[in-house]
């Protein structure tokens, strides 16, 4: 603007005219302007030409610090600024260029966005290359700025010379957007059907791009597909291929359209492999290798699920599996496709057997990205064909020692498939050498495997329980907080290997008290074993001596351990309380219980106070709740298959180990009751639900409270939320047990005997008419106080009953006061109420136990 | 193929191709993360990996790191092939290509990329071809101006 200005300024001067102004100006003031002009124009003149790519680099290259490198770009970053700003065409390809070379260093490039457009634009050669690939890199498609390309790529496919043709093709098959294929994916079709190869070929791949973008364009390149497959020329073949295998994936009835080339794809392999040397294709002895694995992909896609493809392509596949050179990477590459392909379509069982020989030889081939690929393969495949992956075994077990983790991950996992109940002891062996020796990003995992193998092949108890020493004694740390429960239920349930269980874990606890889940599991077994261990009742082993002094030293150091978290700290705390019914010495006991009721850790001191309880108040419910530990059924197990089936994912699946088993069998009591009831159409009281996080303190207390299937009043009641039945609940929370809104339901009296009487006041909950909540009230004629007293009850099955705490356990004489307790039943077939009761008290020092029936319930309390 | 990095022993990218549509921003974190990944394996370890949940092909030549993102699908050995087709179509056109070479002349590294993969998938087998028209392309850029479509 400028030089034109100043040309034209010249020019008038020149010629005396002026159009400066509309008056005429005197020539000396115009000359003495001009005069200005040129001041002005050599102090501020066009920049010097923009430095060349080559030598910003070298520029660049030249900084010492990120700093001074920094300071470069930024001052280049300018200088190229303003040269966009002057939009100067000759330079900005070589400014567009700096400017992406920059952006590759990390530097912000976003203002050379449009000019990528220019250039684009641009009737040169070189500008548009730099332009494309600039908006290649620069543009994405989450910006509106790319739509403006569209038009300019659509004149480009358009063009004479083929390699702009192909530059818009490229561009449009790397990064077009859903807009830009949907404009343009008409031009793309007209190119495919192209005699022109260098056309045609990128035209097939942008067309899969197109396809990827838009799904419901696909049908529309369908006829263009037609003869693709006879061209002669690789690249033409190789991405008719891939464009073949895109649709056939995506469509199903495409697949069935494609099935008929499978003669066609079979004999163009079959060339390849048969032909002679041919030096354009040749990679070390094999021709096109990409091309013969991208059939061989297109051929697993068409004869998966269909016999008929299946058989035709049979003979190739085994002859490019028995012909194929494996010295080389490329020929393995192509086995490697083969087997994939022999493994996923319908194969006879040779074949397969073939291929599952290829992958066992690849095993013991010595570059590692062979082994890897096998063990990936193997992986995949141990499910169907188990037997043929086994006899591989012991090649895959050798892999645990391999030095790469992906390779050992691979093993490790594999290694699981394969354990049965044939190998299990052999196998166990490698694999907890291997569980002492990996890295700890592989120790949960294998431990968990370890457990679930164990579990499902154990060939004896014994060998079971030392499995898991051995677990949780080397990768104690290591161990998934779930195992926890899990491994305890294990114990539980091997009632012959208690004494040697708890012997082990006790010796593992004197030598290391740091790994928390087997401290965890070791202070459980001790409160639940502690008696077998001082007894020294251990058949499988030499029983040690140990004290209960010893043990309680144990156990009080693990409370006062930096080392114990605070979970493990509740263990062993309800561990010690446990013992206090399985050891003498209960004072200790006591001192430590009651130590800990002002401990800062608020689980700990509940705890504590809640034991303290027991010992005092409810002395005489302490023996029934710290009794031993019914067998627990488990619910549904996975064995180590079932992780498998992820299929070479790099983690196995963990199985759902959070659900704790229902306490089913119910503690003696509860059978006492049973039996009497007459069988199967009664059972006891509601089973509180384990929460499923045993793990935690909270499920440590309903461990012991669950074991009573009959809520005998169980005073306090935990602060920890035990997971009712969510109906019963809907009265709990919000309405006051007493409901004022009472239908006058006569009350009766269920029991009147040797002076206990016993009466039932009825109310409905009122939210859920099915609920009837009954009081009962007991009283006592007689003289001498009623201590320890307990009642229980049990309905028939279709009822379900809960019982909250009861005012006391002591129902004073002469009718001084009353114990009560309030009852809910809920009766949703509205059948009529009928329930046993179960009675225990100490009266003047004898203990004392009834059982009655209750029948005359009031018809207005179950109706 | 969903993008292919090249990178120097000092986590320096010398080239960067995208077939995958992500933010700046995302690109920056993943190249960053791959690369400190890859630059921490050792010599001896295999080429494959797991990231995330995208299998990684890479290969070291010289001073440079060729990584690849593959889809689950894709033949991890045959990828390896194709790393080595493209350094060899390099070494061809550069003649003996070293790293500075990649750095001094990014621009055609990347012409050469799109004369031999397209859409993440290789379009063309045959070394010859590529380099012939890529031979031309370059001859086309003394013209001074192509004629109007």
């Amino acid at each position: 603007m400028c030089s034109c200005y100043y040309s034209s300024v010249w020019l008038h001067v020149n010629t005396g005219e002026c159009n400066l102004a509309s008056k005429h100006v005197p020539l000396q003031y115009l000359i003495t302007l001009h005069w200005f002009e040129t001041l002005f124009l050599c102090v501020f003149q066009r920049m010097p030409a923009p430095i060349r790519l080559r030598e910003l680099i070298r520029t660049i290259r030249t900084a010492r610090t990120q700093a001074e490198e920094r300071e470069m770009i930024q001052k280049e970053c300018a200088a190229i600024r303003s040269s966009f700003r002057e939009e100067d065409n000759t330079y900005r390809c070589r400014n567009v260029a700096k400017l992406l070379y920059m952006h590759m260093l990390g530097y912000p490039a976003h203002f050379g966005q449009l000019e990528c457009l220019k250039l684009i634009a641009s009737q040169k050669f070189t500008d548009k290359r730099i332009g494309y690939l600039g908006a290649m890199l620069l543009l994405d498609e989450r910006q509106d700025v790319h739509l403006l390309m569209t038009n300019c790529i659509k004149n480009d496919l358009n063009h004479s010379t083929q390699y702009v043709q192909g530059l818009a093709l490229c561009t449009l098959g790397c990064m077009g957007s859903s807009e830009m294929c949907r404009d343009l994916a008409g031009e793309v079709e007209k190119l495919l059907k192209t005699s022109n190869s260098y056309l045609r070929k990128k035209a097939a791949l942008c067309a899969v791009h197109v396809i990827r973008k838009v799904p419901e364009l696909m049908e529309m390149f369908l006829p263009a597909t037609k003869n693709l497959l006879s061209e002669k020329n690789h690249g033409v073949l190789h991405t008719s291929v891939v464009l073949l295998t895109e649709m056939c994936e995506r469509s199903p009835d495409m697949l069935l359209h494609f099935r008929k080339l499978v003669p066609q794809l079979v004999r163009i392999l079959k060339n390849l492999i048969m032909s002679g040397y041919s030096p354009e294709h040749d990679v070390s002895g094999i021709s096109d290798p990409f091309l013969q694995v991208r059939i061989l992909r297109l051929l697993r896609i068409l004869g998966r699920s269909d016999d008929d493809s299946s058989e035709a392509m049979n003979d190739i596949l085994a002859q490019v599996a028995t012909n194929t050179e494996t010295s080389k990477n490329v020929g393995n590459a192509i086995l490697y496709e083969t087997v994939l392909t022999i493994m996923d379509i319908k194969s006879e069982s040779g074949l397969r057997v073939l291929a599952i020989n290829i992958l066992g030889r690849f095993l013991l081939n010595n570059d590692k990205n062979i082994r890897y690929v096998a063990l990936t393969s193997l992986l995949k495949t141990v499910q169907t064909d188990h037997n043929a992956v086994q006899r591989h075994r012991s090649t895959i077990v050798d892999c645990l020692k391999d030095l790469d983790v992906s390779i050992k991950r691979r093993a490790m996992e594999l290694s699981f498939a394969l354990v049965n109940g044939n190998n299990i002891r052999g196998m166990m062996k490698e694999l907890l050498y291997f569980l002492d020796s990996c890295d700890p990003e592989f120790k949960a995992d294998c431990a968990s495997g370890v457990f679930l193998a164990a579990e499902k092949y154990a060939p004896s108890k014994r060998w079971h329980i030392d499995t898991i020493m051995r677990v949780l004694t080397t990768a104690g740390s290591y161990v998934r907080d779930d195992s926890v429960p899990n491994l305890i239920q294990l114990i539980t349930n091997s009632v012959e290997m208690h004494a040697y269980t708890v012997q082990r874990l006790y010796k593992a606890l004197l030598d290391d008290i740091s790994q928390q889940p087997l401290v965890q599991v070791s202070s459980w077994c001790i409160g639940e074993y502690g008696d077998l261990l001082v007894s020294g009742q251990c058949e499988e082993e030499e029983p040690i001596q140990v004290t209960e002094d010893e043990v309680l030293d144990v156990l009080e150091g693990l409370l006062v351990s930096n080392l114990s978290t605070p979970v493990t700290r509740g263990y062993s705390l309800t561990a010690i309380m446990k013992l206090s019914t399985r050891f003498s010495s209960v004072n200790r006991i006591k001192k430590v219980v009651s130590i800990y009721s002002s401990s800062i850790d608020v689980e700990l001191q509940q705890r504590a106070v809640e034991y303290n309880a027991l010992f005092k108040k409810y002395d005489h419910m302490r023996p029934a709740l710290l009794e031993r530990m019914p067998i627990m059924e488990k619910t549904a197990s996975n064995g180590p298959t079932e992780i498998m089936q992820t299929n070479g994912e790099t983690e196995p699946s963990v199985p759902d180990t959070k659900h704790l088993p229902l306490v089913t069998q119910p503690a003696n009591q509860a059978n006492d009751l049973l039996d009497l009831l007459g069988g199967n159409d009664v059972v006891p009281v509601i089973q509180t639900t384990l929460p499923t996080k045993p793990a935690s303190a909270g499920g440590e207390l309903l461990d012991l409270l669950g074991d009573l299937s009959l809520s005998g009043g169980l005073a306090p009641a935990p602060s920890v939320p035990v997971s009712q039945p969510p109906f019963l609940l809907d009265g709990l929370s919000s309405q006051p047990l007493f409901n004022d809104t009472s239908a006058a339901i006569p009350p009766m009296t269920a029991y009147s005997k040797n002076g206990l009487k016993i009466e039932f006041t009825f109310e409905r909950a009122n939210p859920n008419p099915n609920i009837a909540v009954i009081t009962i009230h007991a009283t006592n004629t007689t003289e001498a106080d009623m201590t320890e007293f307990v009642f229980q009850a049990a309905v028939p099955k279709t009822f379900q009953l809960q019982l909250l705490s009861p005012s006391s356990n002591i129902v004073p004489a002469l009718n001084q006061g009353s114990v009560t307790q309030v009852i809910r039943v809920l009766n949703p077939q509205k059948q009529q109420l009928r329930m046993r009761v179960k009675l225990t008290y100490t009266h003047k020092g004898s203990p004392v136990q009834d059982l009655a029936e209750v029948n005359n319930f009031p018809p207005q309390s179950w109706q | 193929m969903q993008f292919m990095l090249l990178f120097s022993r000092q986590g320096k990218l010398r080239l960067q191709k995208w077939y995958v549509p992500l933010s700046d921003k995302e690109r920056k974190k993943i190249s960053r993360d791959l690369v400190q990944t890859i630059l921490a394996r050792k010599p001896k370890m295999c080429s494959f990996l797991e990231w995330r949940d995208l299998k990684i092909v890479y290969k070291r030549y010289a001073s440079l790191y060729f990584c690849c993102a593959v889809e689950d699908q894709d033949n991890e050995l045959i990828t390896l092939e194709i790393i080595h087709r493209y350094v060899e179509l390099l070494d061809k056109y550069f003649g003996s290509v070293c790293e500075l070479d990649i750095i001094f002349n990014f621009e055609k590294a990347y012409f050469i990329l799109d004369e031999f993969l397209l859409g993440g998938e290789a379009q063309e087998t045959s070394k010859k071809n590529v380099l012939k028209a890529i031979e031309q392309a370059d001859l086309l850029q003394e013209v001074r101006l192509l004629t109007d479509p």
